[in-house]
């Protein structure tokens, strides 16, 4: 847990403040709605179909149970007593009214959250992998970098007002969980040979109307460099960024149209500039940061306890624990994810009663711990072991024990038309039926690990380029059509999924999609071959010849 | 359009030049980038402060060589969404050590006050009288501030430095 000082708690009451005040110059007019749009944004607030929608930050993913409590706190007093958490690590509240917004703010001022930059032109929050910190194999916690530059990005007096919104992620492990190949920057943390941090920096990764997977601008630059090297990014982009045209604005667009070596050389020029100045971090900075990080005090604790081992009869318990339950780097400890996802239900939403239950829980399970991870789902960090049985009694009683993590159910989805102004066509829908359709365990599992990913417009909140089956609702004559893409992924082997043919109507969706898994079956070589496997393997041929030979 | 000079509002003693304006004999003006490159030698020989209004589209490298020379530049702010003259003053300041006046034209709303400080800007064309007159107790809305910039206000990692040092000194 980051926790926050005098200072950063002293920055977010003043912005709180602030929006107090320019609500207030809306509310009576002083400011036009064209004036108080870039503001609001820059606080997280949306006009959406039916009221505003309030987009709170969770800084790489990490929440402290007060937090959750207040965020449960702001779904009951302003709300409709529920949240939605969204693909990058952000709460949604669809319903708040515009002259509560600075009392929600002020209330989790208090414990320190605030919703700064999560949308608008300009650096939004830093996301990062939700198992950091407690990953084996993770050659350092990213959450220390990725609070320096929430720190830096936050109120930029240089890079507030950009061509287009800006999103930075970072990982620290291998299997890349925080999605940073589709970031505009995505940052890998790495070791030099002689054993000092930096990281491997990507740029101009992004999905929308134009998808691109980020490609490496710079194989290492040095911890100390970091700040000043994402600052020579963003002047290049904040000056050469294209502002004629909103879908050609992200810097996505600007090292396509210059190549990368070219941006890259406009970079590093910049660079040289200014990496020998203030913006140099010392350690001592660094290790003021990771010194306001607190660790849970882990007990020695055996690898196979006497309670895990006696639940193992439970046939539920071990469905559950099969693909809800992960490694932790110390031994007698687990993740535990918690899947957001029941059946029949909208992706990635929670009610006041579970947020306040899951804090609750993670007093007792995970040392006051929460994480939020881009999947849609939420997890526990530290739990032991021997816990695990009675954790997943307590989460079944709440809803949250749906056995369906990184299966075919475990849906990421936009709001689409039910909420969003953007949207041509229905999201959660969709997510909804094909959660039914799939609802068996035991075919879900047959079936392994599939990710589906649902977006209502072009915009691709759902991520759907990169979902193992992308599914993209558009408009064509006043009638919602979805297309299907197979193949995408956006872990460390990032990719774009290939359409598979012409689009389906609403009705038809699931339907496609249940052929797509029946022809996955077929074709697959053995039951171990993952559907991502079996798509690379054979391409997308012989899923479109099953699929639409009898439509 | 009051100016905000200084932090107060001020008269303004520049006269704007079009492209195509005949020249006035004496008095303080402001003249296009365009116009500016190519009649710098005259404009500067005659009395009167000269300052350039520098579009946030051309390269900022090219009034460098004049920075010794004008008394104000003049960066613009088409509308308020677009934030590429804070890089330009921000290199100006930073890069160039320009001491001279920068002055931001264009949309500038209250709410951009603070940003515009913090990139170098000392002097302010605004948009509404209510917002001129607020200046100062806008530019006093935030005392901490997380990125270092050239105007000097220090940062809140430095700050914790100082904590840090001064709490090991006491105990």
């Amino acid at each position: 847990m980051y926790a926050y000082d005098e200072i950063d708690r002293t920055l977010v009451n003043e912005r709180v403040s602030e929006f107090r005040d320019q609500v207030k110059r809306r509310l009576s007019g002083e400011l036009t709605e064209d004036e108080f749009k870039l503001l609001r944004l820059q606080n997280g607030v949306y006009l959406q179909l039916h009221a505003y929608m309030f987009r709170v930050a969770i800084p790489y993913g990490t929440l402290a149970t007060n937090q959750l409590r207040a965020l449960a706190h702001v779904a009951r007093k302003y709300d409709r007593g529920y949240g939605h958490f969204t693909t990058r690590q952000n709460i949604q509240f669809n319903w708040i009214k515009l002259a509560e917004l600075p009392d929600a703010l002020e209330d989790l001022a208090k414990v320190g959250i605030h919703a700064m930059q999560t949308s608008g032109n300009n650096m939004r929050n830093v996301t990062s992998d939700q198992w950091a910190g407690v990953a084996p194999g993770e050659i350092e916690d990213p959450r220390i970098w990725s609070e320096l530059i929430r720190q830096h990005t936050t109120l930029h007096p240089e890079f507030s007002f950009l061509p287009r919104k800006f999103k930075i992620a970072i990982t620290a492990s291998d299997h890349d969980r925080a999605a940073i190949k589709i970031h505009d920057i995505g940052l890998r943390l790495v070791k030099n040979e002689k054993g000092e941090t930096g990281f491997e920096v990507l740029v101009g990764g992004g999905l929308g109307r134009t998808p691109f997977i980020a490609k490496t601008i710079k194989h290492f630059v040095h911890g100390r460099d970091i700040l000043s090297y994402i600052e020579a990014i963003l002047r290049v982009y904040n000056q050469y960024g294209r502002r004629d045209n909103i879908y050609k604005a992200r810097i996505k667009i600007l090292v396509h149209e210059l190549g990368i070596e070219k941006f890259s050389r406009e970079v590093e020029e910049e660079w040289q500039h200014i990496r020998n100045s203030s913006l140099q971090i010392d350690d001592e900075v660094i290790e003021d940061i990771r010194s306001r990080f607190t660790y849970p005090a882990y007990e020695k604790l055996p690898h196979m306890p006497d309670e895990l081992r006696q639940a193992a009869a439970d046939p539920d318990f071990e469905a559950w624990r099969k693909n809800s339950v992960a490694p932790h780097k110390v031994q007698g400890y687990s993740i535990v994810t918690i899947s957001l996802k029941p059946i029949g239900k909208p992706p990635g939403d929670a009610t006041a009663e579970q947020m306040d239950a899951l804090a609750d829980l993670a007093d007792i399970y995970s040392f006051g711990e929460i994480r939020v991870g881009h999947e849609q789902n939420l997890a526990l960090p530290h739990v032991a072991k021997r816990d695990l049985p009675a954790l997943w009694k307590a989460l079944d009683k709440l809803g949250l024990a749906t056995p369906n993590v990184n299966l075919i159910t475990d849906i990421i989805a936009c709001p689409g038309l039910d909420y969003c102004s953007l949207a041509n066509a229905r999201s959660i829908p969709i997510a909804q039926e094909l959660s039914r359709r799939f609802a068996n365990h035991e075919l879900a599992n047959l079936i392994g690990r599939l990710h589906i990913n649902i977006s209502g417009c072009i915009n691709a909140c759902g991520h759907h380029h990169v979902g193992h089956i992308g599914i993209l609702g558009v408009e064509k004559n006043g009638e919602e059509v979805y297309q299907i893409t197979i193949g995408g992924r956006a872990d460390e082997g990032a990719a774009l999924g290939t359409l598979i043919g012409p689009g389906v109507k609403f009705d038809e969706v699931a339907d496609v999609i249940e052929d797509v898994v029946e022809a996955y079956l077929a074709l697959r070589e053995r039951p171990e071959e993952l559907f991502m496997d079996t798509v690379k393997r054979l391409g997308v041929e012989p899923f479109k010849e099953r699929v639409y030979a009898t439509r | 359009m009051p100016l905000v000079n200084g932090g107060k509002i001020v008269d303004d003693g520049y006269v704007k030049l079009a492209v195509d304006t005949p020249l006035p004999e004496g008095g303080d003006i402001l003249v296009p980038a365009e116009r500016f490159i190519a009649e710098a030698d005259a404009l500067l020989k005659r009395p009167g402060k000269v300052g350039v209004i520098w579009p946030n589209n051309r390269d900022i490298d090219e009034v460098v060589p004049y920075l010794g020379k004008v008394a104000a530049v003049a960066l613009v702010f088409p509308t308020f969404r677009d934030g590429r003259a804070y890089s330009q003053a921000r290199l100006l300041r930073e890069r160039y050590n320009y001491r001279g006046e920068l002055r931001a034209t264009g949309q500038i709303l209250r709410d951009q006050f603070v940003f515009m400080l913090r990139a170098g800007f000392d002097s302010f064309e605004v948009k509404k009288q209510a917002d001129a007159e607020a200046f100062m107790q806008t530019a006093k809305r935030y005392s901490v501030f997380y990125q270092p910039t050239g105007d000097g206000r220090i940062t809140a990692l430095h700050r914790r430095m100082q904590l840090r040092h001064s709490e090991g000194v006491g105990t």
